[in-house]
């Protein structure tokens, strides 16, 4: 299995080649893709050199370009095709049917992967991709059980990489519109989700914090409690006169239990969540799932997870809790 | 203008369903969309009795269309999706890939439902090529996105597909695989024991101060607020908006219907009654929030 990781940045790239990432994962510094933060993402320079040190490595570069253009910016988004095809790229990650098409036409042998927002969960969704855009490789929503990716995998037309560490999208990929619903702004449309630009912390006489996303109340904090970024699913809301995290907790996804499973459904890369984060975060994440999945390589029968794994995985993980989220049905 | 019924989002007793679509027979609407489209585990009605429904419901001279689930995850449910686009008879609303490639693989015609994300004209384009006969705008397609795609069609030579938009209801904005209801009533998704049907229209959210703000309805997230584009007909009819589609609602659907039909009859602009759909102006799509932060 490959190991797929994320960079925002040149620092980030770096350190993904050095701790054993087969593949990084960047964008643009625009909307074409689905982390479209300030400060985030490549110049063109810098994807030049990216590219550069990768490849001396013998690693692999995908760009992101996983957003939907509307009619009037699609222009912008076929450019960063012909852009990534150019710098040399080893596949685009995209959703939008109008880009997918656009690649497969003209660039052809630059390899297209569907990207999870593209909401691909099943067998027939992903022939409808293969055959129509020529994909050649899909990214798994973040919905399926452990059970329903083994099925998948065994029916599905292309390679599969599944989501194996990070921050978790509880909703189907590409199919959210919490972030908009309250800001405008949407991961389908512009590349990100709650913007930190509608955030507002605001701290009473006794200590309390309260955040807002465009002045909708998500969480409130007692002085000493831990607060973590308010996504509107993260948030805790009244339900029924109870008030809890009714979607979801602050939480990160940690699959690290389920790799011989995995391998054995013959997935063919993990993906590590995280192109907002930074070098500490990259590298010790890039380390250990690599170790993990060569001591599975080297000995499958006798490869167990590591305790030293899970206390670092989980140091890096959202809210510093990790789940195995939908992959277990218990979740669900 | 046409009036579409949009498929039931919520999970009614069988009694309560069978009875709100023969009284929907009678209603002055043009179109009614059938079918199971958050949760396979709703079985008050089966596949088949949908299908028996639509061939009941289409002796009322209004077109019958079958809805199918936006979000599917297991074997069975693509069996299902698969009896009901070999039904034979009816127009699918394809509301996954899933459902667009098997009405693609046997040269069927369908109707894109809105969460199949269409956001430009070319993406448009190539879904005609594959049979959308009708095109659902998502909840994010607001005014200017469509009246650019619409310049942006005949710039390329091809026609506008009929058109339908979200006109009445609560927004669909996200699905899970997880149940929300479930999770509220501290109960296993597995063993849910079909507990949405307490709540025929879904359960309400609010904020820590008590502003309603979301629906839980199942794996389903909707806005909290109604919205009624009722006021925006004209501006509706000049976008070339083609149907209106209005999303059933436990009490008082045959008045909302009622007031859309007139509303579309008469040349008077009416007053809104539910809550604006901010998206419809490129906006926050929760009612009165602001385009930029404060």
């Amino acid at each position: 299995m490959q190991l797929v990781c994320p960079a925002g940045n040149l620092p980030a790239l770096k350190a993904a080649v050095e701790h054993g990432a087969d593949a990084v994962y960047v964008g643009f510094r625009d909307q074409t893709n689905a982390r479209a933060f300030p400060g985030l993402n490549f110049s063109e320079a810098e994807l030049h050199e990216g590219i550069r040190l990768a490849h001396a490595r013998g690693r692999k570069v995908y760009i992101a370009l996983n957003t939907y253009p509307d009619s009037v910016r699609v222009e912008q988004w076929f450019a960063a095709v012909d852009r990534a095809a150019e710098f040399g790229a080893d596949a685009i990650i995209a959703a939008d049917m109008a880009v997918l098409d656009y690649a497969a036409r003209t660039h052809p042998s630059l390899p297209r992967h569907l990207s999870v927002q593209g909401s691909a969960t099943t067998a027939a969704a992903l022939t409808y991709m293969h055959e129509r855009f020529g994909i050649s490789r899909a990214v798994l929503p973040r919905v399926l059980s452990i059970q329903q990716v083994e099925r998948v995998c065994a029916a599905s037309p292309v390679p599969l990489e599944v989501f194996a560490f990070g921050s978790l999208c509880i909703m189907v990929e590409g199919r959210c519109q919490l972030s908009s619903y309250v800001t405008g702004a949407s991961p389908n449309r512009h590349g990100v989700c709650s913007p930190a630009r509608f955030v507002r912390w605001d701290e009473a006489p006794d200590g309390t914090r309260t955040v807002r996303l465009n002045g909708v109340l998500i969480d409130r904090f007692e002085e000493h409690e831990p607060a973590g970024y308010p996504t509107v699913c993260k948030g805790r809301f009244d339900v029924n006169g109870e008030v809890f995290h009714a979607l979801e907790e602050p939480t990160s996804l940690n699959t690290i239990e389920l790799l011989p499973r995995l391998a054995k459904a013959g997935v063919a890369a993990l993906k590590i969540e995280g192109r907002q984060r930074g070098v500490a975060y990259v590298s010790t994440v890039a380390r250990i799932w690599r170790q993990a999945i060569d001591r599975h390589r080297a000995n499958p029968e006798h490869w167990q997870v590591d305790g030293a794994w899970q206390s670092a995985l989980a140091a890096h993980a959202e809210g510093r809790q990790t789940t195995l989220g939908p992959y277990h049905r218990a979740w669900h | 203008m046409q009036l579409s019924l949009g498929p039931l989002q919520y999970f009614w007793s069988r009694e309560r369903t069978l009875a709100f679509y023969r009284n929907a027979a009678t209603w002055p609407l043009d179109r009614i969309h059938l079918g199971e489209t958050v949760c396979s585990k709703r079985r008050e009605l089966a596949t088949r009795d949908w299908v028996a429904l639509a061939d009941e419901l289409a002796a009322s001279g209004k077109q019958i269309v079958l809805s199918t689930l936006a979000l599917i995850e297991a074997e069975s449910e693509l069996g299902a999706l698969r009896r009901i686009v070999e039904n034979g008879r009816f127009l699918v609303e394809a509301n996954d890939l899933s459902a667009v490639q098997y009405c693609r693989q046997r040269g069927l015609p369908f109707v894109a439902g809105p969460t199949l994300n269409i956001y430009s004209a070319q993406a448009l384009s190539l879904l005609i090529e594959d049979g959308l006969q009708r095109w659902v705008a998502g909840v994010e397609q607001g005014h200017d996105l469509i009246s650019e795609l619409r310049a942006a069609m005949s710039a390329l030579g091809q026609t506008m597909p009929e058109l339908e938009v979200i006109a009445w209801g609560r927004l669909p904005l996200a699905y899970s695989a997880r149940c929300f209801t479930a999770r509220a009533l501290d109960i296993a998704k597995d063993d849910c024991g079909f507990r949405c049907i307490e709540h025929p229209d879904g359960l309400p959210l609010a904020t820590r101060e008590g502003d309603r703000f979301l629906r839980i309805n199942g794996v389903q997230i909707q806005g909290d607020e109604i919205t009624d584009l009722a006021p925006e007909i004209t501006e509706l009819a000049a976008l070339g908006v083609a149907a209106l589609r209005l999303y059933p609602q436990h009490e008082g659907m045959s008045d909302v219907v009622a007031r859309f039909r007139a509303a579309v009859d008469s040349d008077t602009p009416v007053a809104r009654v539910g809550a604006e759909n901010g998206y419809w102006r490129a906006a926050p799509g929760k009612a009165g929030l602001p385009l930029q932060p404060a």
